[in-house]
């Protein structure tokens, strides 16, 4: 993998289409979601009136109203919010002790090797989604616990990446140098082996946003993760199924959100391997 | 070959211990007495005493892993709080919806994911290549609760062509034997309820089977890539074989090893998308089995089945790598 304070990765990236699109889906997304409280035109939390239940699309109502009147658009808006906090929290979380375990793991070998590594297996050996929904049902539903369980399914990819990094990195000479000048292992590990491992990690960290924010709104849809009045884009298709025939567009355009945003991702994620590693292109 | 069946088994039993062991602890993991969430602040102390016992949860904590252990090796998962009814009776009896729904599912991904797999590659930079591999993109996006509702709104409820939830209309009476119902009603003679049990199938097996159809066909797309390169395909070519021959005999089998990995891996994450499908279909299976367990706070369920599931996927993923040994015999002596 290159490395990514190079910055022949970044002429790479921009010049990959798909890689844009995503890179633009996330910008906006990030924009919607700083500016939310600017963009909203209605208040995303509070009840609308009786008149204003389940209004299709309009010019006043751009994306339609919910069961209680509220502004669909309003609620997406400040959705973008929720969903940039589920992606940066639980996938933050995975990262920080992936990583640690994956240094760990993979510079001291032996019996601690096999001990994380076996805690990885067991975690892969539940169906993610699955282990997240246990692990929401034993904590309580909320949006912190479903963030938390999303954060620990997703450990494994980061341990296993890194580790595996780690493998080849610690038998490279700049490693061995650092050790003879009487580098202690915290050096060696945190300012010679971790830079040099960030491109997978920053690759692994973008894909999983995705899956994070898919995960995270399937739990809320279960009623395992935000809880309402919160505005988050799975929740909000909690009802939807029983609306479906009345008002169509409660469920259509949460979805859709979900579904551009984790697009989004994806391609920037994809493009970003690509950038970063030409090899994997070819 | 034997020796390396020996070796993948012994593997698993660490891995078993831990998962057991996980499964095991989830109810110790609830913040708080256990006993207080699932019957609520106002249970006379009599039935907490009386759940406590049943739950086991007086011992100490090695001495109710082992009975743990020791009933899950008897086939006794404990009983449910709500129906207490054995919980691996439940499971049986739901089970089979779930294996002909994660069947269809897998049935439709694959046969759609590795055909438009090999036409992608086989046409790269195409319009079909690119509108195929955009279609996987977005696939794999999307929330299978959502797409499931999107398909009901189209198919059940705007065109009126496919039924919008259940097994089964109402009318149709099956004879159970395999409670499989395309079987059941196949063994009958019954056409007309084969009919409807398949229709009322397609839209939950379409919802279930999008995220693996699309990761099926990037796989075989980029594995075919690869293989199309080789030298031994413009061997095939230049001795005058046909192309479909190239393609399907040489490359595709070739391909395939990658493509089998991807597909075992489906199986799991198959069994976890059964909960989401199951409950926007309200399909009888385990998925909406445990989510309803989940909703009544009814652990002994919800921690019977996830065991139960956790086994089943590790022991679809050592099919799975011994079957590859089947197919790339290199694999033993690695």
């Amino acid at each position: 993998m290159g490395k990514f304070w190079e910055k022949d990765w970044i002429k790479r990236l921009l010049k990959n289409k798909a890689a844009v699109v995503g890179l633009i889906i996330v910008l906006l997304l990030s924009f919607t979601a700083i500016f939310a409280p600017v963009l909203a035109p209605y208040d995303p939390i509070k009840d609308g009136s009786l008149q204003n239940r389940l209004k299709a699309p309009s010019s006043e109502h751009l994306l339609g109203t919910d069961k209680l009147g509220r502004d669909i658009l309003s609620r997406i808006i400040f959705g973008a919010r929720i969903s940039v906090e589920i992606g940066v929290i639980s996938v933050g979380l995975a990262l920080i002790v992936g990583t640690l375990m994956g240094l760990t793991a993979g510079y001291y070998g032996g019996f601690l090797d096999s001990i994380l590594m076996r805690i990885v297996d067991i975690i892969l050996a539940f169906p993610s989604i699955l282990l997240a929904i246990a692990i929401t049902s034993v904590l309580g539903p909320s949006l912190n616990n479903a963030m938390i369980a999303v954060g620990i399914v997703m450990v494994p990819s980061f341990a296993r990446v890194v580790r595996s990094t780690v493998l080849s990195l610690k038998e490279m000479e700049f490693v061995e140098a650092a050790r003879a000048v009487g580098a202690n292992d915290f050096t060696i590990l945190f300012r010679h082996i971790l830079p040099n491992s960030m491109a997978p990690i920053i690759v692994q960290g973008t894909m999983n946003i995705g899956t994070a924010i898919l995960d995270a709104a399937g739990l809320s849809f279960l009623g395992l993760g935000a809880q309402p009045p919160t505005p988050e884009w799975g929740a909000m298709l909690v009802d939807a199924r029983e609306l479906l025939v009345k008002a169509p567009w409660v469920a259509f355009f949460p979805g859709l959100a979900i579904m551009l945003t984790v697009l989004g991702f994806n391609l920037l994620g994809d493009g970003l391997r690509d950038a970063l590693d030409p090899r994997l292109k070819q | 070959m034997v020796n390396y069946i020996v070796r993948r088994l012994l593997q698993l039993i660490p891995v078993l211990f831990g998962i057991t062991f996980l499964t095991f602890m989830l109810i110790h993991f609830i913040p708080g007495d256990p006993v207080t969430v699932i019957l609520g602040e106002h249970a006379s102390p009599e039935r907490a005493a009386e759940l406590r016992e049943q739950l086991g949860l007086n011992d100490p904590l090695y001495k109710q892993y082992l009975k743990f252990l020791n009933n899950l090796l008897h086939g006794d998962l404990g009983r449910s709080i709500i129906t207490h009814e054995k919980v691996l009776k439940e499971l049986a009896t739901f089970f089979p919806a779930t294996v002909e729904l994660t069947l269809a599912a897998m049935f439709i991904a694959t046969v759609v994911g590795i055909a438009a797999g090999v036409v992608a590659a086989v046409k790269q930079y195409s319009w079909f290549d690119n509108l195929s591999m955009l279609g996987a993109l977005t696939g794999v996006s999307m929330p299978i609760f959502w797409l499931g509702l999107m398909l009901i709104y189209l198919f059940a409820q705007v065109l009126g062509w496919l039924p919008p939830s259940a097994r089964l209309s109402i009318e149709y009476s099956v004879p159970t034997v395999t409670n499989l119902y395309l079987i059941d009603t196949l063994l009958a003679g019954n056409w007309a309820a084969f009919k409807d049990a398949l229709a009322h199938l397609i839209l939950p097996a379409l919802a279930l089977g999008t995220i693996p159809m699309s990761i099926i066909a990037r796989m075989t797309r980029s594995s075919m890539l690869e293989v199309l390169r080789q030298d031994y395909i413009r061997t095939a070519r230049a001795k005058g074989l046909g192309e479909a021959m190239v393609i399907l005999k040489h490359a595709l089998k070739n391909a395939f090893l990658p493509v089998l990995t991807v597909i075992g891996l489906q199986f799991g994450y198959l069994l976890g998308g059964a909960v989401m499908t199951e409950t926007v279909f309200s399909w009888p299976g385990v998925g909406r089995y445990i989510y309803q367990a989940i909703m009544a706070r009814d652990f002994p369920v919800v921690q019977g089945s996830i065991t139960i599931i956790a086994l089943i996927f590790v022991l679809i993923n050592l099919i799975v790598d011994i079957l590859y040994t089947v197919i790339d015999p290199r694999i033993r002596y690695q």
